[in-house]
């Protein structure tokens, strides 16, 4: 039993950080219909900068997260600005293959400044563990719930209480007419990939101060699981991404502590096969048909 | 019995009827007109019978064959072809490729004969060329034959649809909004074909227009359709001088 | 019957490239390095035309095709290790059975997928390319992550007279199913599937052909592959290498056949040609891959050509 609820727990913090990148993937394609493919290297790219921050400019840990953070956020905006924007008319297929090149650049040219030897990383949360009833919770462990607590909270106030926020839902709903309304969709658009960014760099964050190790190809696996957690939820729908992601953490934990660890892998991509195919619209999301 | 017969149809979208309780039957041979404001379901009517959606009440049947629940390339096979709205034309084909596709069922050959070039390959796209070049000629198209359908003009894109419908060889050609964005000229031309093909192919066709001396000039009957339901239908210089179908047009 | 001038210059291509192999190796005039592309180059023709079928002509972007690679590379493997035969006879069965595995796979995969499009059938060929991974990962008789070495190099330079005709037996099949009322149905799913549908084309049945065809010849050039290098590992066969091939597809244009061969041909031997920049190589494959669609879709190309014309014009005026 104690074991059963340590995996839980494990998987509750994976899930958070799987939600967390998950919400970059929804917030995106909920405004831009696109699946940005780079996404997940964006996650690499926060990481990497934290490392830069902490490890190369002995900058304080706070101001190293800053850091990761801005870089995230800058990037976010100039990939799309660069990659995604002349192509809003293209087919999507051709906007796909645009976000595959970027990952790909991104990913090589992480691979070429620090090369493919991954690089050992100290976590910068020292939070103490905490024992209840015989249950041992890692500090990052708590850490990482809280953080993603925190950002969903934050994240949910925006969509609903802000201007810019309202903007956003206004776009998703209706591009034409959220610009008929007098809405910069440009602007919109931009802010949900600097958003969308933010998040991947705290996710990034958390992610090697539970792994502790760094590589070029790090955040390529957690965004694609994020990406079937995003589906999962229902891709568009902001609470589908949270619930996605806590879902899949969940799903991978228990399938790695009681099925195979080899098959978690296959077990987490068969839940996406078997989504799509049972209900495409995911758990929470709506199908929108197109129109004849 | 007409050739088509549809009893109660109706289909609603998220609570809302799309279309409800719409009756009509069409006989060999005619030229129907379905009209009726924006939004009043005119489109939907079409994409209930060829399948694209599914009703959710009554009966259609074509020549007695019974349409519900078929899938919309099974429909097109039981002899109903349409054109949309959206011009949907397969745009990196040539034109003579995109009338092709439509005698794909017509004009068969396996695909080992394919893949091994046999006698029979040859044969039947020669076959193929020339059946749609002979469609083709009733547009004046096989000028373009090689072009891109992408490049044509939009008035010839329009055409080529229609092309392509008729080379599935329908009993029944839907046609959506045909004179939508032509001018005058053009339109005048547009009924002269579709007087045409109706003689010469020898088919019923139904079609949707907003533009009245179209539907005047060539429908021998109409229905209108107002909030997804039948407001009048007859014959047409009776609906189009019915007080209930002007006010719906103009407004109170 | 007069002969078409297409089957001429096919006929000639065929002839010439096939003479051309044979002198250039007959007088030694490759190195060793070049010698072990030969084979590289032509199973990633195979590679890459496959592709093209699904991406180019169904329109649909399949990053799973290295899975087929794998399943075509294991079958063939497992059977030349366990059947002892003659080399000749070994290597073709090895073939087929690649190939039809493959093809197999494609068709249970395909067959649920099929109701998917754009994006959401990219992201689950994806998602089964991984999990072909690490099923092979974790089976027994795959020997899991360690793989399969020792098979033996029934495929390698030597025997390149058998790939050659793989590779033209790959590219006739796939041109002439796609110049076939078959292709053109594949085709009109691409541009229009409503419209097709509308037609009598049924969609889901063309979306299956295309795919089977496609693994079938991924699953041949796979278990070449698997001949030539005599050591394979899931990790072979990873998204890199589906995202390789892509990137041949899209830079020797979608839906050309003829610009997939060169471009398999360049993109395989510059590595070679460009010694040392390896780690480059990537790097330039995703600058290319994005400015490749960036020039082609986003009407840049468009605003050149009649900045070209209106200047042309005003030449002319003058």
């Amino acid at each position: 039993m104690k074991n059963v609820i340590e995996q839980l727990i494990n998987g509750l913090s994976t899930g958070s950080i799987y939600a967390l990148i998950a919400l970059g993937y929804t917030m995106v394609y909920g405004i831009a219909r696109m699946i940005n493919f780079a996404h997940g290297d964006i996650i690499m790219v926060g990481a990497y900068a934290l490392y830069v921050g902490v490890s190369l400019m002995n900058l304080p840990i706070a101001a190293a997260i800053l850091l990761s953070i801005i870089v995230c956020a800058v990037l976010g905006i100039t990939v799309e600005k660069v990659a995604y924007k002349p192509l809003r008319k293209a087919p999507p297929l051709a906007v796909l293959i645009t976000a595959i090149g970027v990952s790909f650049l991104l990913q090589n040219l992480a691979l070429l400044i620090f090369k493919a030897t991954p690089i050992p990383f100290q976590s910068v949360i020292q939070v103490p563990s905490v024992s209840i009833g015989g249950i041992t919770i890692s500090g990052v462990t708590i850490v990482t719930l809280v953080m993603t607590l925190i950002s969903m909270v934050i994240l949910t106030l925006f969509i609903n209480q802000t201007r810019a926020g309202s903007a956003m839902r206004a776009v998703s709903e209706d591009k034409g007419a959220a610009e008929l309304m007098g809405i910069n969709v440009n602007r919109t658009i931009s802010q949900t990939f600097a958003i969308g960014s933010v998040l991947a760099a705290i996710a990034g964050i958390l992610y090697i101060c539970q792994y502790q190790s760094l590589r070029p190809t790090l955040g390529a696996l957690p965004g694609i699981k994020a990406f079937v957690a995003a589906v999962l939820g229902g891709i568009g729908n902001v609470p589908g991404a949270m619930l996605g992601g806590i879902v899949l953490g969940l799903i991978e934990s228990i399938a790695k502590a009681y099925i195979s660890t080899e098959l978690s892998d296959a077990i987490v991509f068969g839940v996406l096969v078997v989504v799509l195919l049972v209900r495409p619209s995911g758990l929470l999301g709506k199908l929108k048909n197109e129109k004849v | 019995m007409a050739l088509l017969e549809v009893k109660n149809l109706g289909i609603a979208f998220g609570g809302l009827k799309a279309v409800d309780n719409f009756n009509i039957a069409i006989e060999k041979g005619e030229l129907y007109g379905l009209i009726g404001p924006n939004g009043a379901g005119k489109t939907t009517v079409f994409n209930l019978l060829t399948g694209v959606y599914q009703p959710d009440t009554g009966t259609m049947e074509l020549d007695g064959t019974d349409l519900v629940g078929k899938a919309p390339a099974d429909i097109c096979r039981c002899g109903i072809a349409r054109t949309f709205q959206n011009i949907r034309l397969f745009k990196k084909l040539s034109v003579r490729d995109n009338v092709k596709v439509a005698l794909h069922n017509d004009v068969e050959y396996s695909l080992l004969a394919s893949i091994f070039r046999l006698p029979s390959y040859f044969s039947r796209e020669k076959a193929m060329n020339e059946k749609s070049r002979e469609i083709l000629e009733v547009f004046g198209l096989e000028k373009y034959e090689n072009a891109y359908a992408a490049n044509l003009p939009y008035g010839k894109q329009r055409e080529l649809e229609i092309a392509r419908a008729l080379a599935t060889e329908p009993k029944l050609l839907l046609l959506d909004e045909p004179a939508a964005g032509m001018n005058p000229n053009e339109t005048a031309e547009l009924m002269e074909t579709i007087k045409l093909i109706r003689d010469k192919f020898d088919i019923t066709i139904l079609l949707i227009e907003h533009d009245m001396k179209l539907v005047a000039g060539i429908c021998e009957r109409l229905t209108v359709l107002n909030f997804g339901t039948e407001l009048a239908s007859g014959e047409t210089s009776a609906v189009l001088n019915d007080p209930k179908v002007i006010t719906a047009y103009l407004g109170e | 019957m007069k002969v078409d001038k297409k089957i001429i210059v096919r006929v000639l291509a065929i002839v010439l490239s096939y003479a051309l192999i044979t002198f250039l190796l007959r007088m030694g005039l490759l190195n060793r390095q070049y010698t072990a592309l030969l084979i590289p180059i032509g199973v990633n023709i195979m590679l890459a035309v496959s592709l093209n079928l699904v991406t180019g002509f169904l329109g649909e972007l399949s990053l799973g095709h290295a899975g087929f690679m794998s399943i075509g590379a294991y079958a063939g493997a497992l059977f030349s290790l366990h059947v002892e035969m003659p080399a000749l006879p070994s290597i073709l069965l090895a073939m087929v059975i690649g190939g039809v595995t493959a093809a197999v796979f494609g068709f249970l995969i395909g067959v649920p997928v099929l109701r998917l499009r754009g994006d959401y059938l990219a992201i689950v060929t994806l998602a089964f390319g991984e999990i072909i991974k690490s099923v092979l990962n974790a089976l027994s008789f795959t020997n899991g992550a360690r793989g399969l070495s020792k098979i033996p190099l029934n495929a390698n330079y030597e025997h390149y007279t058998i790939v050659f005709i793989a590779v033209v037996i790959t590219v006739l099949v796939i041109a002439n199913v796609v110049d076939s009322r078959h292709g053109r149905a594949v085709c009109s799913v691409r541009d229009n599937y409503i419209a097709a549908e509308s037609v009598g084309i049924h969609v889901s049945r063309f979306k299956i052909l295309a795919f089977v065809i496609g693994a079938f010849f991924a699953g041949v050039a796979g278990a070449i592959y698997a001949h030539n290098v005599g050591i394979i590992k899931p990790t072979t066969f990873d998204y890199n290498q589906s995202i390789e091939i892509l990137v041949i597809v899209v830079l020797g244009g979608m839906g050309s056949i003829k610009g997939s061969i060169i471009a398999a041909i360049i993109l395989t031997a510059l590595p070679e040609v460009l010694r040392g920049a390896d780690d480059m190589r990537m790097l330039l494959y995703s600058i290319a891959l994005i400015a490749m669609i960036l020039i082609n879709q986003s009407g840049f190309k468009e605003k050149l050509l009649e900045r070209f014309h209106s200047g042309k014009k005003q030449k002319a005026g003058e």
